[in-house]
């Protein structure tokens, strides 16, 4: 027994790697690994509210196949044949309940499967349900579900973050081995950062968003959350790839991660930030960064102090380009075509009350901010400023990925707080301050567990140039396998025990 | 900063977004404190810089125009709260 199956007494495998070998042995079945979470789910969900809707029947039946395709050849058994995964509910799976966490939403089946999904399917995935996630993805603390908040696996009374929180609490809690999340801001990087797990933003256009509910499309992208940075890689690697589904996705070939994954940083310059180390830095956090950062350095790494002086109008920047491209969006949801319709008489009437009553407060903050963004008179001092601030901020990055081959710095200013405390969308905003530049220049950026401040997981964030994403996951994981941060198991365990 | 009511209620008849007294008067002010914090954007010199219009890199992509499976009338109108079967059924349009 190794010392993990020792401490926990039983010997269930929980990282995908761990699952695939099991499977591939014949020491564990698909069949019980999907009761495993099941039971999970069962023990610790009522709690916790990571997932909004379970896929029983789907699971069931992808679990069947992936025992008999193991039994009969395991030689050619998909990669992730027979591991239970979770899926963030902004992703459409064909004929299974999909409502982006609005009650706009509330019973819309869609009537075919997003491309990210389908290749996990392909790949052999056992999709066990739906992950709650804030409104349209659009949140840090997951509080803006119309389906009730996620509560954090390491202390119940504080939030997942968001907005791909169900996604990472369900890692975190052992429920699944992996999930899908999205990052609009920082959507999957943040909640993996408060959750102590794993999460990775691709490179914009590296994964498809076909299929994926749309929130600002010049930003969303799909990404994977896991228990260790080996298994995010696996995740990312099988959903990554040009799709002609979706016309900004990539056609350049994806370079694997996993063959370089274990070439440390050794002799790799890595950019300090100094911007990303400023007001509203928890103390605790910048201890464990700069902690995590001797790390780096320990392990041959060169570290030297950058500047990304836009940093500090990044953020004003990102709340009028992502709120505008999301009016937009959301000016599908009218009343007709599908989900929610209130109102009677004019049409006029039908879209009004169906809005007022279907989105949640946040989602109209953002469609009003954005629709005033947009209006004539103010399109120019907002909107177009801001595309221009965008231009900065991608140059700076630019600039300085010619000095250095990746960025390191805190994930998330703060750790998980508790629900209910944020309550000023202002304050709630400032919290996206160190990952939305990521986004804002389509670059790969992944979160990897560094520290534990107060009893709650911190997150080192590394940011590698447009289509580097196998570097900024190689980091990552010489950084994970030379700590033990990622092996530390969340408070909710007591009660599934 | 703080929107008046009027300019809120011109936003969100933009956005039909049919808003109470309440919201109004609550968008006004969380309206006012987001911008007056976005405002910060005015600091920065742009006179040099052009807009972004996307990160992806990508120009001009096509595709071949050829005949594929459509949807289905079925499918399409499976969600609709409310069809005649071939047709989504909505209110009336036009003004009297």
């Amino acid at each position: 027994m190794s010392e993990r199956e020792e401490r926990i007494g039983v010997a269930p495998p929980e990282t995908v790697a761990e699952c695939v070998a099991a499977l591939r042995t014949g020491t564990v079945t698909a069949a019980e690994l999907l009761e495993r979470s099941r039971a999970r789910i069962a023990a610790l969900d009522p709690e916790v509210n990571a997932f909004l809707g379970r896929t029983d029947e789907l699971a069931d039946r992808a679990a069947a196949a992936a025992d008999r395709h193991l039994a009969e050849d395991p030689a050619t058994a998909p990669p992730l044949c027979g591991v239970p995964v979770a899926l963030k509910d902004v992703l459409c799976l064909e004929g299974w309940e999909t409502t982006a966490g609005s009650r706009i939403l509330r019973g819309f089946r869609p009537p075919y499967t997003a491309t990210a999904v389908q290749r996990l399917l392909d790949a052999g995935a056992v999709v066990v349900g739906k992950a709650n996630c804030d409104e349209f993805a659009m949140g840090s603390s997951n509080e803006n579900s119309a389906h009730g908040p996620v509560r954090n696996p390491w202390d119940l009374g504080r939030v997942p973050g968001g907005s791909s929180g169900g996604s990472a609490a369900a890692v975190a809690a052992r429920m699944v081995p992996l999930s899908l999340g999205t990052d609009t801001g920082g959507s999957i990087r943040q909640p993996a950062a408060l959750c102590g797990v794993v999460g990775f933003k691709p490179t914009y256009g590296r994964v498809s968003r076909y299929g994926l509910i749309a929130f600002a499309s010049s930003l969303d992208q799909v990404g994977p959350l896991a228990l260790t940075v080996e298994d995010a890689a696996l995740g990312y690697l099988l959903v990554a790839g040009h799709d002609p589904a979706d016309g900004t996705s990539s056609p350049t070939a994806v370079e694997d991660p996993l063959p370089g994954l274990r070439e440390g940083v050794e002799g790799l310059r890595l950019g300090v930030p100094r911007e990303y180390f400023g007001v509203g830095l928890d103390p605790g956090v910048r201890a464990a960064v700069e902690q995590a950062l001797d790390v780096l350095r320990s392990l041959g790494a060169t570290l030297e102090e950058v500047s990304l002086p836009t940093t500090d109008a990044a953020l004003s920047t990102y709340y009028i380009i992502a709120p505008a491209e999301a009016s937009s969006n959301l000016a599908r949801y009218d009343g007709v075509r599908f989900g929610l319709r209130e109102g009677r008489g004019s049409l006029l009437q039908t879209y009004l009350r169906t809005r007022d009553a279907g989105f949640g407060p946040e989602v109209k903050r953002r469609i009003m901010l954005g629709t005033y963004a947009l209006s004539s008179g103010y399109y120019d001092a907002y909107y177009r400023k801001a595309q221009k601030v965008r231009t900065l901020i991608s140059e700076e990055f630019a600039h300085v990925f010619e000095r250095v081959d990746a960025i390191v710095c805190p994930t998330s200013p703060v750790t998980a707080f508790p629900l209910g405390t944020r309550s000023d969308p202002l304050s709630m905003y400032l919290l996206d301050v160190l990952t939305v530049p990521v986004n804002l220049a389509g670059l790969p950026g992944v979160s990897v567990p560094c520290g534990m401040v107060g009893g709650l997981p911190a997150g080192l964030q590394v940011v590698a140039p447009r289509f580097m994403d196998a570097r900024a996951l190689r980091i990552a994981h010489a950084y994970e396998q030379a700590t033990e941060w990622h092996t530390l198991r969340p408070g909710v365990e007591a009660a599934a025990t | 900063m703080s929107l008046t009511p009027d300019e809120v209620a011109h936003v969100a008849m933009l956005a039909r977004l049919g808003l109470d007294e309440e919201e109004t008067a609550r968008l006004a002010v969380e309206l006012g404190a987001i911008l007056e914090h976005i405002s910060k954007l005015n600091q920065v010199d742009t006179s040099q810089v052009a807009e972004t219009a996307q990160v992806g890199g990508l120009v001009n992509v096509w595709r071949e125009d050829e005949d594929r499976p459509p949807l289905g009338q079925r499918a399409a109108l499976a969600n609709a709260p409310d069809s005649d079967g071939r047709y989504f059924r909505v209110g009336q349009i036009q003004e009297q």
